[in-house]
C-alpha cells in the first residue's frame, strides 16, 4: 500500500514540474506570501484562516470503565483508559463529552439508529428510518461552504456508500465515496485545479458545461407549475443542487490561490502495484482504507477543495470482523460473554480499542498538515460522535462525543465537559455557533436546548 | 353484433371495471395525487442501453432510495437528488454523451451528419435533439426545449470546435434535466368525469412502460400516447398486450423481482474468506442470476404457477455456483446449464438458494432471526417489529451457557420476554433453515453438534430446509404479498385506503388464474386503479395546463 506522502511544494520541483510539461511562462508559488507575517491570516484581506468543519463518525461506542475516566464537574485534562490510550496524545487538541443524555420522550429507541440522528438532527426519530431534520454538517455547510470547489465531502472506510450519516431528510441522503480510489478520484482526479501550479488556465469545457447548466435552470418556473407543493419541494432541492454544481464550476474556473498546505497526494495503490486497495469489512482493511482516506481528507480541506466533510470509520452496526472469525464487532457486543477477571467483553473491547486507534489516525492526519503557524487541525473543528454509549444495552443517555481542533480560536481544548443529564444537543448546538450558524435554539422536543457549552468557548 | 365480439366486449367492460357499481365487478378506486418519481438505478441502466445500447457503460453512484413498502421503486416517489448526487449524475451524463457522439457509435446513433464537423449545424442537432430527447422525456420536447437545447449544442461547437462535441454538450444537458431524471405525471381533465382529472396519456404510457419493462415508453408506444388514442380501452390493451408479448417483459419483471427479493444488497455481500473459502464475488453475482433465470423460467416461460418458485427443483447453474452446490458445471463456454436438483435433496425452490440463504446470513455464519425476519418481510408482506432498545443481553452473555448450535443459543429469545414477541415470528422459520450454512451451503452439523433443523411457519411445521418451500407454497399471504407489491410497483407508491377493496379484488383474481403472474400483470395494466389519480392539491385551480410537448 502507498503511503500519501505529500510532496511539498519546492522551487525547483516547480521548474521541474513545469519544464517536463508543454508549460512555458512559470511564475514561481506566492506560497507564505499570501499570508500575514504571523501566518495567521490572509494578507490581503486580513481576514483570518478559514475555519472548516467536519465530522467523524464511528460505531459501537466505548466499553465504559475502560475509555476514559469519568469527572463530576467540567475540567482541564482528559484522563484516558486503555481504550482510548491513542488519543492522549491528541489530549491538548480534544475535548471530550461525558454524560450527556439523549431523551426521546417516550419514542422508541431504534437500535443503532436513534442515536446518531438524535445526536446529529436534534430530534428523535418516530420510525427506523426516519431523518426528521437535516444533520447539523449541512447547516454549517449552507453557512460556510460557498466558494469551496464542493459543499460537503463524504466518505466511508467501511466500503458501504449508504453508510453516511449525513442528510437532508429521511429521502435526501448522498452516497458517501466509498473507496480511497473514489474518493481521489473526486477530488484529485482530473478536475482537480493545482493551485501551486505555474500557469492556470480556465477550462474551456468547465465553460460549456456551465452554460449546459444554466440551460437546465431555465426549465425551472416551466416545471414547477406542473407539479404539486410537495414535488415543488424536491424540484427546488434539485435546482439548489445545479446551482451548488454551478458554484463548483466557478470555483475551478478562478485561479486558485498559491497554498502551501495544499500537497497532491499520490494516488492510492495496493502496496505499489497497479490495483486499487482491497475493499470489505475485515478490520485491517477497514483500518487501512481509513489511513488513506483520513489523509486525503485532510489534504482535500488544505487545499480547499471543501470546507464540510463528514468521515464515517465503521458503520451504526459495525460490521466489522477479523479474518476466519464468525463474529462481527455488532456480534460481539450482544454475544460475547464478558470476561469475568476484566470486567468486559475482550473481543468488543479489542475492535473498541482499534477504533480510537483509527480516531488518533484521523486527527494526525489534520494535526500533521502545516497551516499558517499552526496546524490545519487549530482551524477545524471536528464533531466525533457515536450512536450508543455501550453497544451491549443500546444505551443512548451518555452518549460519547469528541470535538477536535480549536477552530481557529475560538474554542480551548484539552477540556472533559460533564453534561450532568443535560440534552447531548448542547454539544452540536455550541458546534454550530462555533461555526458561525445563526441559531440560537437546537432540537425538539425534549432535545430541545438553547444552551451553549460556554466553558469550551474562548 | 356476433357473439364472440359481445363476449370479448363484455370481458374487456369487466376488466375496466365499468360494471363496478354492479356489486360483482371490479372495486372502484380513487388513486392518489400523481407522482414524481425519480429514476432508479436499474431504470436509468435499462434506459440508456435501450436507448443507445448496451455498449454505453456507465459508472458512477446513485444516491440511496429508502425501501418503501417493500421496494426502491417506492422510495424514488420520494426520493430528492443531493448535490453530490447530482455531480454524480452530471459525470455520468457527460460521460454517456461522449460515447454516444463518439466516432464508434455517431454513425448509429445520431440520424445525420454535419455539414462541417467543426461548425455547428443546427439542422442536423435539431434532428437528433427531437428524436432523442422524445424518447429521454417520455413526451415530444416543446418548441422551446428543443430550442433551448439545439443553442447549447451550437453554442459549445463554437466553443470547442467540434460539432459532435456541441451535441454531446446538449445531450449531457438533457440527461440531467428534471425532464429525465424524473418520471413528471401529469393531469388533465376527465371528459367522461365532470370537475375530475385523469392521467394525461405520456403519464399513462409512463406506467405501462415502467410496470411491464422497467424503461421508458418505445417509439410505438409514445406515438399512441401522442395521438391520444392511448385513452381508448381498445388501444389500451392492444398495447398492454404487446408490451406483454414482448421479450423485454422479461427484463422488466427481472427488475421487478430484483427489487421485491432486495437483491441489491447483493453487489455488497461479502464472506469470510476463511470460513466460505467457496465464497467469492463470481458466486454472489451468479447467484442473483441463478434466482432470476429460475423465476422467469417459472414465471413466463412455463407460465407457471407463481408459488411453484418456491418448491421447484429447477434451476440454472454456473461454475462458480457449482462449487457451492457440489454439483460439476460443465460447460465449455462458461455459461449455465439447466438442472434439477434429485428428488430427496433439500434444494426445494428459491428460499434455499445461495441469493437467499447467504443474502440473509452474517459474513462467517448463519442468522436463522435474518432469514426469518426475510422470510415474512419479502416473501409473505409481514411486518416483524423492530428490536427494543433495552434489551438484557446477560442471558447471552451466559458462560455457562453450553451452546453450540444457532437453536440452542437462541433459546434465550423464546424466554426473554423483551425478545419473544418478535422472535417467535423470526426464528422458527429461520431455524428450520439451518441446514444451509452462511454462504449456502448444506450443512447437518454446527460446530460438531448435529443440527435440529425442524421449522415451522405459521402452523405449517417441517423438519428440514426442504420443507420451507412447501410452507411458503401453501401460506396464502404469499400470493396476496406479489399482488401487493407488483400493484406499488405498477404505482411507485404504497397502496391507499381506497384501494384494498381492489388488492382483495386482485387476489382473488389472481387465484382464479391459477396464480399465473402474466395474467396477473395483465389485470393490473388494464384495470382503471392502475391509472387512477386525484386532483394535486396545488392545481386545484389550475387544471387547464397546456398540454405536454406543446408551448
Amino acid at each position: 500500500m502507498s503511503i500519501l506522502l505529500p510532496r511539498p511544494v519546492t522551487r525547483r520541483s516547480v521548474l521541474r514540474g513545469a519544464l517536463g510539461g508543454a508549460t512555458v511562462g512559470i511564475s514561481l508559488p506566492f506560497l507564505d506570501a499570501f499570508l500575514n507575517e504571523n501566518g495567521t491570516a490572509l494578507a490581503g484581506t486580513g481576514a483570518p484562516l478559514p475555519v472548516r468543519f467536519g465530522t467523524w463518525y464511528w460505531g459501537l461506542g466505548h466499553t465504559p470503565g475502560h475509555a476514559i475516566v469519568p469527572k463530576t464537574r467540567t475540567a482541564s485534562g482528559i484522563e484516558f483508559l486503555t481504550e482510548c490510550l491513542p488519543l492522549k496524545r491528541h489530549e491538548k487538541r480534544l475535548n471530550f463529552f461525558g454524560g450527556f443524555n439523549m431523551p426521546l420522550d417516550g419514542r422508541s429507541n431504534y437500535t443503532h439508529f436513534s442515536g446518531w440522528v438524535a445526536s446529529r438532527t436534534g430530534s428523535a426519530p418516530s420510525t427506523n428510518s426516519e431523518i426528521p431534520a437535516p444533520t447539523l454538517d449541512l447547516l454549517v455547510a449552507d453557512h460556510i461552504a460557498r466558494g469551496a470547489r464542493f459543499q460537503t465531502l463524504d466518505a466511508t472506510a467501511c466500503g458501504i456508500a449508504r453508510e453516511n450519516y449525513s442528510a437532508r431528510s429521511t429521502n435526501s441522503r448522498a452516497a458517501a465515496e466509498a473507496s480511497p480510489e473514489k474518493l481521489y478520484s473526486r477530488v484529485f482526479g482530473v478536475e482537480f485545479a493545482d493551485p501551486n501550479k505555474a500557469d492556470f488556465k480556465p477550462d474551456t469545457r468547465m465553460m460549456v458545461r456551465r452554460s449546459v447548466l444554466s440551460a437546465v435552470t431555465d426549465e425551472r418556473k416551466a416545471l414547477l407549475r406542473r407539479v404539486g407543493t410537495a414535488d415543488q419541494q424536491r424540484l427546488d432541492e434539485y435546482f439548489t443542487s445545479i446551482r451548488q454544481l454551478e458554484g463548483q464550476l466557478e470555483a475551478q474556473l478562478r485561479k486558485p490561490e498559491p497554498n502551501q498546505s495544499c500537497a497532491i497526494p499520490s494516488a492510492p495503490r495496493r502496496d505499489g502495484a497497479e490495483q486499487d486497495m482491497p475493499q470489505g469489512l475485515e478490520v485491517d482493511t477497514v483500518v487501512a482504507n481509513h489511513k488513506v482516506m483520513s489523509q486525503m481528507m485532510a489534504m482535500a480541506v488544505a487545499c480547499n477543495q471543501t470546507k464540510v466533510f463528514n468521515m464515517v470509520f465503521s458503520d451504526n452496526f459495525s460490521h466489522m470482523r477479523r479474518p476466519g472469525q464468525t463474529y462481527t464487532h455488532h456480534l460481539l457486543t450482544h454475544e460475547e460473554t464478558p470476561d469475568k477477571v476484566l470486567g468486559y467483553q475482550p473481543v468488543a473491547f479489542w475492535f473498541n480499542c482499534r477504533t480510537m486507534d483509527a480516531f488518533a489516525t484521523f486527527i494526525d492526519a489534520f494535526a500533521n498538515i502545516r497551516e499558517g503557524d499552526g496546524s490545519l487541525l487549530d482551524n477545524m473543528l471536528i464533531f466525533a460522535a457515536t450512536e450508543t454509549n455501550y453497544a451491549r444495552v443500546h444505551s443512548v443517555d451518555g452518549v460519547p462525543v469528541f470535538t477536535a481542533g480549536n477552530a481557529g480560536g475560538r474554542i480551548k481544548t484539552g477540556l472533559h465537559v460533564v453534561g450532568n443529564g443535560d440534552p447531548i444537543t448542547r454539544v452540536g448546538l455550541t458546534a454550530m455557533q462555533v461555526m458561525g450558524v445563526p441559531i440560537d435554539t437546537w432540537g425538539t422536543r425534549s432535545l430541545q436546548t438553547s444552551k451553549t457549552i460556554t466553558e469550551i468557548l474562548v | 353484433m356476433s357473439r364472440v365480439r359481445g363476449v370479448a366486449l363484455l370481458a374487456l367492460a369487466l376488466s375496466f371495471g365499468i360494471l363496478a357499481a354492479c356489486g360483482g365487478g371490479t372495486p372502484a378506486t380513487r388513486g392518489a395525487e400523481p407522482g414524481m418519481r425519480l429514476l432508479t438505478e436499474p431504470q436509468y441502466r435499462r434506459i440508456i442501453a435501450d436507448i443507445f445500447g448496451e455498449q454505453i457503460t456507465i459508472g458512477g453512484t446513485f444516491d440511496p432510495l429508502v425501501r418503501t413498502n417493500g421496494l426502491l421503486t417506492v422510495g424514488s416517489s420520494d426520493a430528492h437528488i443531493t448535490p453530490a448526487g447530482l455531480e454524480q449524475l452530471d459525470r455520468m451524463a457527460r460521460s454517456i454523451a461522449a460515447q454516444v457522439t463518439s466516432e464508434e457509435n455517431r454513425d448509429f446513433l445520431i440520424p445525420c451528419a454535419p455539414a462541417d464537423a467543426l461548425s455547428p449545424d443546427p439542422q442536423c442537432a435539431r434532428l437528433f435533439f427531437r428524436d432523442t430527447g422524445r424518447l429521454l422525456y417520455r413526451r415530444p420536447l416543446s418548441k422551446d426545449e428543443l430550442d433551448a437545447a439545439v443553442a447549447v449544442a451550437d453554442a459549445a461547437t463554437t466553443e470547442l470546435g467540434s460539432f459532435h462535441e456541441g451535441l454531446a454538450a446538449g445531450l449531457a444537458g438533457m440527461l440531467i434535466s428534471p425532464s429525465f431524471l424524473f418520471v413528471i405525471e401529469e393531469v388533465e381533465p376527465d371528459p367522461d368525469r365532470e370537475g375530475a382529472v385523469r392521467l394525461d396519456a405520456y403519464a399513462k404510457a409512463a406506467r405501462l412502460s415502467f410496470f411491464l419493462w422497467g424503461t421508458s415508453p418505445d417509439d410505438e408506444l409514445l406515438r399512441v400516447a401522442e395521438s391520444g388514442e392511448l385513452h381508448a380501452p381498445r388501444m389500451m390493451k392492444k398495447q398492454v398486450d404487446r408490451l406483454l408479448d414482448s421479450p423485454r417483459l422479461e427484463q422488466g419483471l427481472r427488475l421487478f423481482f430484483d427489487d421485491m427479493l432486495n437483491f441489491e444488497n447483493i453487489a455488497r455481500l461479502e464472506k469470510d474468506a476463511i470460513i466460505y473459502p467457496a465464497f467469492s464475488t463470481a458466486v454472489a453475482n451468479d447467484a442473483r442470476e441463478q434466482t432470476l433465470r429460475t423465476m422467469m423460467d417459472v414465471v413466463l416461460r412455463q407460465d407457471g404457477d407463481y408459488r411453484d418458485v418456491f418448491t421447484t427443483r429447477k434451476t440454472f447453474l454456473s461454475g462458480p455456483l457449482g462449487r457451492i452446490y457440489r454439483v460439476p458445471v460443465s460447460r465449455p463456454d462458461g455459461g449455465w446449464m439447466e438442472y434439477e436438483f434429485p428428488e430427496g435433496d433439500p434444494r426445494v425452490g428459491i428460499a434455499t438458494h445461495i441469493s437467499f440463504t447467504a443474502l440473509h446470513s452474517h459474513a462467517g455464519r448463519s442468522s436463522p432471526t435474518l432469514r426469518g425476519k426475510a422470510i415474512r418481510e419479502i416473501l409473505l408482506c409481514q411486518r416483524v417489529p423492530d428490536p427494543p432498545g433495552t434489551v438484557d443481553f446477560s442471558k447471552f452473555n451466559d458462560p455457562q451457557s453450553p451452546a453450540h448450535t444457532a437453536r440452542e443459543r437462541l433459546t434465550v429469545h423464546s424466554i426473554e420476554p423483551a425478545c419473544a414477541g418478535c422472535h417467535k415470528l423470526t426464528d422458527p422459520v429461520g431455524l428450520g433453515m439451518e441446514h444451509i450454512d452462511g454462504a449456502g451451503q448444506l450443512r447437518t452439523s454446527e460446530e460438531g453438534y448435529p443440527i435440529d433443523a425442524t421449522g415451522e411457519l405459521d402452523g405449517f411445521n417441517f423438519k428440514d430446509v426442504a420443507g420451507i418451500g412447501p410452507a411458503l407454497r401453501e401460506n396464502p399471504a404469499a400470493p396476496a404479498c406479489l399482488v401487493n407489491r407488483l400493484y406499488s410497483y405498477a404505482t411507485a407508491r404504497t397502496p391507499v385506503r381506497n384501494e384494498r377493496k381492489y388488492l382483495k379484488h386482485l387476489e382473488h383474481r389472481f387465484e382464479d388464474e391459477g396464480f399465473k403472474v402474466r395474467a396477473l400483470l395483465r389485470e393490473i395494466a388494464l384495470g382503471e386503479a392502475m391509472y387512477a389519480v386525484k386532483q394535486p392539491a396545488a392545481q386545484t385551480a389550475a387544471v387547464n395546463v397546456s398540454p405536454r410537448g406543446k408551448s
